[in-house]
């Protein structure tokens, strides 16, 4: 791998061959407004707005599929690039509501606001769970996009509900196909593809729903999707979350690194995370879908209970302690014994087998690790 | 994992997940990685796209089939043979790494008679493979390097899983596959922290990082930093402390976090275990099915609501944070346990918070040595980890075993406990769905996950439906010689001739009524993926 440089806007940027200029730009801190890119999937100049000017080609260039070479000279910001960029764009929205993002109030618009331009409930951002977290907004917002100047349709076709976990608005699709990339290099899947509906092309499951297209609910599809199409059900609108704690998946042995996202002392969602050598951004249906549920279940123990006359009773922790230590002291060497636990953390683990050594004064510790 | 650690010195996964998707070969046995491990099935699946070959070993047709240049349909509980039998080629082709096995490893010539057991006659007719299936798995596997091996519960829960995993130790050794990138012998842990459990010493021989009870040096050294008198006999397994129990030998126990009712082999009999006790303690944030029995239960929290930390199965210690506040009284195991020890006088649990408890460990395990939270904030540490500046290792055994050499073992052809007979003609083997975790006690929660997966299903092949008259979708009786349970057919070609399947999460159709608690004498983890049954169709009202 030799590295070499080549200049973009003027800047020198390094890069090797394997290297696209989309990545050497990104490298030198540089945007290229897109809409299909994504770090972790292959490329494919599917939403043609990466274009850039290479000096010496006569063609402009899709900067995500071009590698680079040595000496290279690339603009990616002259007029003439943010023309054919808008004309680009324009033909996504041109399927897409785009009301509110070429309104002039969009900044100050609240969802419950009169519209003055009568846009539709249906077609406005400030009603669309990823208002405020969209790349379409952005890629709108960096490119000045005015009034289109070609005729737009509503698709009008129905939100696909067809699984416990996740709504796919096909009215929102810009058909980028990332979420088919990320189903078909990262998951091995091939549950969607683009598909026509009412003749707008669209991704949606290959068969009648997403279960019977083999789909796993890995929720992989979801994490890519730049607009509002793919949403998870759970928290779609609450916005960005308040706060969020990277942990650890407690259902199995792999260990996914997940971003618990908190909203009034409630996990609304679980997110895998991105940055790290066990699962890189990617999870399984119970580390995503499986969690909130369960923390937050009405059958949760909320407190100790001690069995009276047969019934288990609540108690204060201060009484069923007593009560705890009082019995075990009658029971120590080897007529007692503890089973920790796999699903405990380590440190209690720890403390399990020294209570038991130590305090009960036994041996006579195991887990279920055999099974 | 008594059998790694007997051939290695140590029982984990010897190599990282991340270095998976580099193997030029890859044999899963034993797993079904896209249900019981998703996301290391992604590596898996990376790697085939990378070019590697990839050959599983089930009797099921699981999803990576589709994937596999190799499907070994082995009958259950033939483990053994089938990879002794591969080795048996492997060394009769001269496709043995023989440098590395010279070198690096002990006992091969005893190993290599017992290979005379094994010619291909006999393999094929105990496995059911055809043999030059099994040829070519053998010389895919000897010649494509690197080349790693990884199983999960079905190599385990076997009358002999100590042999099954002392088998894929002796390929691993006899290929040269060890000690670098993209190798190994790679367990794949059920449960999220079975391998920190194990770490810290919740077994019944040894302190944390495996250091002997019965070590007089080892027993002083606790006793010193625990500043108490401690017994050096080697207490109880599981299993035996269930026996105990039910003899009245043991009169308390105290159950943090666990449902045995539901996930131990044979449950009428761990339920008469714990109805024979005095006193039963049960710690978790369900009333789970065990819970329902005890005398007190104190009520846990989740893993969201505590700090600690999880060892995966990588051996990567890694940080569980609180994301939210405890529900309702309900208090972290660790404060529980510390809580109680004070109350019955003990001096050494005074933490203020799980941090201090990995100070503890540090201090007194090796293998954590170099372990605190705040190196662990990052991305976790593998072990062994010693010091404070050792990176942590990903890869064991490099350049030498930990316990010096490694060491072939010799092994026979033993057949399951209970093999089917006229009476109980069937097979029932066990596993994992992907959609439920161990008995369900958090799963089951989650309407979503059920309406996936809402009920035990017995996966059964459609010529033995045929012949017992049952439809896909009729409800049937499993009945084994232990117990039996009623549950819905499902038809499907993914099922061997005369091999049934079910998975153990759902409470009403209980497999561990029917399993068969006999112990792998080594590892004492019972007979849960082999047992003999009859299936009746059950009359619908
Ligand atoms: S997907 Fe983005 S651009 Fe489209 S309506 Fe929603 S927020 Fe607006
Ligand atoms: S949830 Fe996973 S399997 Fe299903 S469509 Fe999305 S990426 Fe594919
Ligand atoms: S659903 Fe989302 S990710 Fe998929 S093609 Fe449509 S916009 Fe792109
Ligand atoms: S998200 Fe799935 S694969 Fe990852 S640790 Fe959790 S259960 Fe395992």
């Amino acid at each position: 791998m030799t590295e070499f440089t080549l200049t973009i806007n003027g800047q020198k940027a390094s890069a090797t061959e394997e290297m696209t200029v989309f990545e050497a730009a990104a490298t030198a801190g540089i945007y290229i407004p897109n809409l299909c890119a994504h770090p972790n999937l292959p490329p494919s100049g599917e939403c043609g707005l990466c274009l850039v000017k290479i000096e010496g080609q006569s063609e402009y260039a899709i900067s995500c599929t071009t590698k680079t070479a040595r000496d290279m000279v690339v603009h990616t910001d002259t007029p003439e690039l943010r023309q054919k960029q808008r004309s680009a764009l324009e033909k996504i929205l041109s399927e897409h509501p785009n009301a509110c993002l070429t309104c002039w109030r969009k900044e100050r618009c609240k969802p419950f606001d009169v519209c003055l331009r009568n846009v539709k409930v249906t077609e406005r951002c400030v009603t669309c769970p990823k208002n405020g977290r969209c790349d379409l907004q952005k890629v709108a917002d960096f490119l000045d996009i005015g009034e289109l100047t070609i005729p737009y349709t509503y698709r009008n076709l129905p939100v696909n509900q067809d699984n416990p976990f996740f709504d796919l608005d096909y009215n929102l699709c810009i058909a980028c196909g990332q979420c088919i990339r990320a189903c078909h290099y990262l998951r091995g899947m091939e549950t969607i593809d683009f598909i026509k509906l009412n003749g707008f092309r669209v991704a949606g499951p290959v068969k009648d729903n997403h279960k019977n297209s083999g789909c796993k609910f890995c929720g992989a599809c979801i994490d890519v999707c730049p607009t509002g199409a793919l949403m998870e059900r759970p928290g779609k609108w609450l916005g960005l979350p308040r706060h969020s704690v990277i942990t650890t998946c407690p259902y199995c042995g792999v260990g996914c690194q997940l971003s618990l996202e908190v909203n009034d002392g409630k996990i609304v969602r679980s997110v895998p995370v991105l940055e790290n050598s066990v699962n890189q951004g990617q999870a399984c249906v119970k580390g995503r879908f499986g969690i909130a549920e369960f923390v937050h279940h009405p059958e949760r123990l909320t407190n100790p209970l001690i069995r009276k006359g047969g019934k288990l009773i609540d108690a204060s922790w201060d009484e069923t302690l007593a009560l705890v230590a009082e019995a075990l002291w009658n029971y120590q060497g080897d007529q007692f014994a503890f089973i920790a636990s796999a699903k405990c953390t380590n440190e209690e683990n720890y403390l399990a087998q020294k209570f038991t050594r130590t305090v009960m004064q036994t041996n006579n510790i195991d887990h279920c690790a055999r099974l | 994992m008594a059998g790694l650690a007997a051939s290695f010195g140590s029982g984990a996964m010897t190599n990282s997940i991340n270095e998976i998707k580099d193997a030029a070969c890859i044999l899963v046995i034993g797993s079904d990685t896209t249900s019981g491990h998703p996301v290391i099935a992604l590596e898996i699946k990376k790697a085939v796209r990378n070019g590697g070959k990839l050959i599983v070993a089930n009797p099921r047709e699981i999803e990576l089939c589709r994937y596999a240049d190799i499907w070994l349909r082995h009958l259950p509980g033939s483990d053994v043979a089938l990879l002794m039998g591969m080795m048996k080629i492997i060394a009769d082709e001269e496709l043995a790494d023989l440098n590395f096995v010279s070198e690096c490893c002990d006992n091969f010539d005893a190993f290599k008679k017992s290979l005379d057991n094994f010619d291909l006659d006999f393999v094929e007719k105990v496995t059911g493979v055809p043999r030059d299936t099994i040829i070519e798995a053998a010389r895919l596997y000897a010649t494509c390097k690197p080349a790693t091996t990884i199983y999960a519960m079905g190599i385990t829960q076997h009358s002999h899983g100590t042999d099954n995993v002392l088998a894929t130790a002796n390929l691993a050794m006899l290929t040269g596959n060890m000690g670098k990138p993209s190798t190994g012998v790679n367990p794949l842990r059920g449960q999220n922290n079975v391998q920190g459990a194990c770490d810290m010493g919740a077994l019944p021989n040894v302190y944390t990082g495996y250091q002997r009870v019965d070590n007089p040096d080892l027993q002083k050294k606790f006793e010193v930093a625990w500043r108490e008198d401690l017994s050096p006999t080697p207490g109880l397994t599981l299993t035996e402390m269930l026996d105990a129990a039910c003899d009245g030998k043991i009169k308390a126990m105290y159950i943090m976090g666990e449902n045995p009712i539901l996930s131990d082999a044979d449950a009428n009999h761990t339920e008469k275990a714990l109805k024979n006790l005095e006193f039963l303690i049960v710690q978790d944030f369900f009333l789970n099915e065990t819970a329902q029995m005890a005398d007190v239960v104190l009520p846990a929290v989740s893993f969201a609501e505590k700090d600690g930390t999880f060892t995966n199965t990588e051996r990567r210690i890694q940080r569980v944070r609180k994301a939210i506040d405890p529900i309702g009284n309900s208090k972290p195991d660790w404060w529980i346990i510390c809580q109680l020890a004070k109350k019955m006088g003990a001096q050494n649990f005074d933490f203020e918070n799980p941090s201090e408890v990995m100070e503890e460990i540090a201090k007194l395990t090796p293998s954590y040595g170099g372990v605190d939270y705040e190196r662990l904030e990052e991305c976790g540490l593998q072990w062994p980890c010693p010091t404070k500046d050792h990176p942590g290792t990903p890869i064991l055994h490099v350049g030498r075993f930990v316990c010096g050499l490694g060491k072939f073992t010799p092994l026979q052809y033993k057949p399951p406990a209970e093999i089917p007979d006229k009476e109980y003609p069937l097979i029932l083997t066990t596993g994992r769905s992907l959609y439920h975790y161990h008995t369900g006690t958090m799963t089951r929660k989650v309407a979503g996950l059920n309406a996936l997966d809402p009920e035990g299903l017995v996966e059964i092949n459609p010529w033995d439906a045929s012949a017992l008259k049952i439809k896909n979708g009729n409800t049937v009786k499993v009945i084994s010689r232990r117990g039996e349970v009623t549950a819905k057919a499902k038809v499907t070609e993914k099922m061997p001739k005369n091999v049934v399947f079910m998975t153990f999460h759902f409470a009403e159709s209980a497999v561990n009524l029917l399993t068969n608690p006999v112990l792998d004498p080594v590892a004492k983890i019972p007979e849960l993926k082999v047992c003999a049954v009859k299936i009746e169709g059950v009359k619908q009202k």
